[in-house]
C-alpha cells in the first residue's frame, strides 16, 4: 500500500516535536540532579552592577509631557495626510478639498492654540 | 570493569573513543567558560588585549564576555580591589550561578600588590572569594592570562560531579551566599570571610 503523499509531513512534525521535547527533558533531568538552585537575597537582587538597588522601579513621570505628545501628534498626523493630499492635488473634487481643508485647519488651530498658550517655549 | 588510562589510549589509537558522562560534561563546560565582563584596573587592559585578535581568547572558548553576572561562569578579578569596590565584587560573585570560578589576575588582586600598604586597598580578593587560579605579574601579559585559563580548564576537567569530591554547590543543603562586606569605621566589616581565608600563621624562629 502506498503511503499518503504528505505522510512525510506527519513524520517531520512528530520528529520536530519530539526532538526539542527530549532535549528539554534531558536538560531538566540534568538540572534536577546536578544544578540545584541556590537562590538568595543578594543573588535575586534586581540590579546587576554590584551596587545595591536603590528606590523603586515604579517612578512617577512628569504629567506635563502630555503637551509634547499632543504637539507631536499634530505634525505627525498632518504629514501622514498631507502627503497623499499633495500627490492627488490636481484631481480633487470640491467636496474633498473642503473636507481636507477643515481637517488641516482644525490641526492648525490646535497648533495656534499651543503657540498662543506658550507651550512651544522650551520649559 | 574499570578501564585504565593505558587501555583508553590503546583504544583511542584504534579509533575508539570511550568517555563517561562526567568527562563529557567537564569537557563541554571547561571549553565554554564565559567570563564576566568586568575590569577593575590596569590588568583589565591586558584582559581586553587577551580577548582581541592578536591573543584571541576565543581559541579557548572563552570569548563570550557576559555583561551580566547571571550568565557568567568566571570572574576575572583584573586589578586592584579597593575597599570601596570590594562589596561590589563580592555581590557580583554572589549573583553568578554555580558552578562558578574565580581567577585573581595580577599582584593587586592576589595580595594588594604595590598598593598593599595603602589604607584603602584590599589585601587580596581571596579574603572574600574562593580563588581558583592566581596569575602573578604586574600586570600579567595576555599569555599569562591564557595560561591561567588553561590551568582553570584543567581544574574543571578534574572535577567530579558526584561523590564526596563533588563541588560545594552540588550539596542541596548548603547555601552558596558569601557574606558581602560593609563599610565599617576603619575597615570593611567583616575584614575577611573565615570560611574562605585564614591568615597564615606567623613563622617565628625557635627561641634559642
Amino acid at each position: 500500500m502506498d503511503a499518503h503523499p504528505y505522510a512525510f509531513m506527519a513524520v517531520l512534525l512528530a520528529v520536530a516535536t519530539a526532538f526539542p521535547l527530549a532535549m528539554l527533558a534531558v536538560a531538566r533531568l540534568w538540572f534536577r540532579f546536578f544544578q540545584p538552585p541556590k537562590p538568595g537575597a543578594v543573588k535575586n537582587d534586581v540590579y546587576e552592577c554590584g551596587l545595591p538597588s536603590s528606590g523603586d522601579s515604579w517612578i512617577q513621570f512628569k504629567a506635563h509631557y502630555y503637551l509634547y505628545a499632543i504637539l507631536f501628534l499634530i505634525f505627525d498626523v498632518e504629514v501622514v495626510f498631507l502627503l497623499p493630499f499633495a500627490a492627488a492635488f490636481t484631481s480633487f473634487s470640491a467636496g474633498a478639498l473642503a473636507a481636507m481643508a477643515v481637517f488641516v485647519l482644525l490641526l492648525a488651530e490646535g497648533l495656534l492654540w499651543a503657540w498662543h498658550r506658550g507651550h512651544l517655549e522650551w520649559m | 570493569m574499570e578501564i585504565t588510562p593505558e587501555q583508553k589510549d590503546e583504544l583511542r589509537r584504534h579509533g575508539i573513543l570511550l568517555t563517561s558522562l562526567e568527562e563529557l560534561y567537564n569537557w563541554g563546560r571547561s571549553h565554554s567558560v564565559w567570563p564576566l565582563q568586568f575590569g577593575l584596573a590596569c590588568c583589565a587592559i591586558e584582559m581586553i588585549a587577551t580577548s582581541m585578535a592578536r591573543f584571541d581568547i576565543a581559541r579557548f572558548g572563552s570569548e563570550v564576555f557576559r555583561p551580566s553576572p547571571r550568565q557568567a561562569d568566571l570572574l576575572i578579578v583584573s586589578g586592584t580591589v579597593t575597599k570601596k569596590m570590594a562589596p561590589q565584587v563580592v555581590r557580583l560573585w554572589n549573583q553568578m550561578p554555580e558552578p562558578k570560578y574565580c581567577i585573581a589576575m595580577g599582584a593587586c588582586a592576589i595580595s594588594g600588590g604595590p598598593f598593599k600598604q595603602g589604607y584603602n586597598v584590599l589585601k587580596g580578593i581571596d579574603r572574600y572569594i574562593p580563588v581558583d587560579v592566581y596569575i602573578p605579574g604586574c600586570p600579567p601579559r595576555p599569555e599569562a592570562l591564557l595560561n591561567g585559563l588553561i590551568t582553570l580548564q584543567a581544574k574543571i576537567s578534574g572535577q567530579s560531579i558526584s561523590g564526596p569530591d563533588a563541588p560545594r554547590h552540588l550539596g542541596s543543603a548548603d547555601s552558596c551566599e558569601y557574606p558581602v562586606p560593609e563599610f565599617g569605621g576603619h575597615d570593611l566589616e567583616p575584614p575577611k570571610n573565615p570560611d574562605v581565608w585564614q591568615p597564615p600563621a606567623p613563622a617565628r624562629a625557635p627561641k634559642p
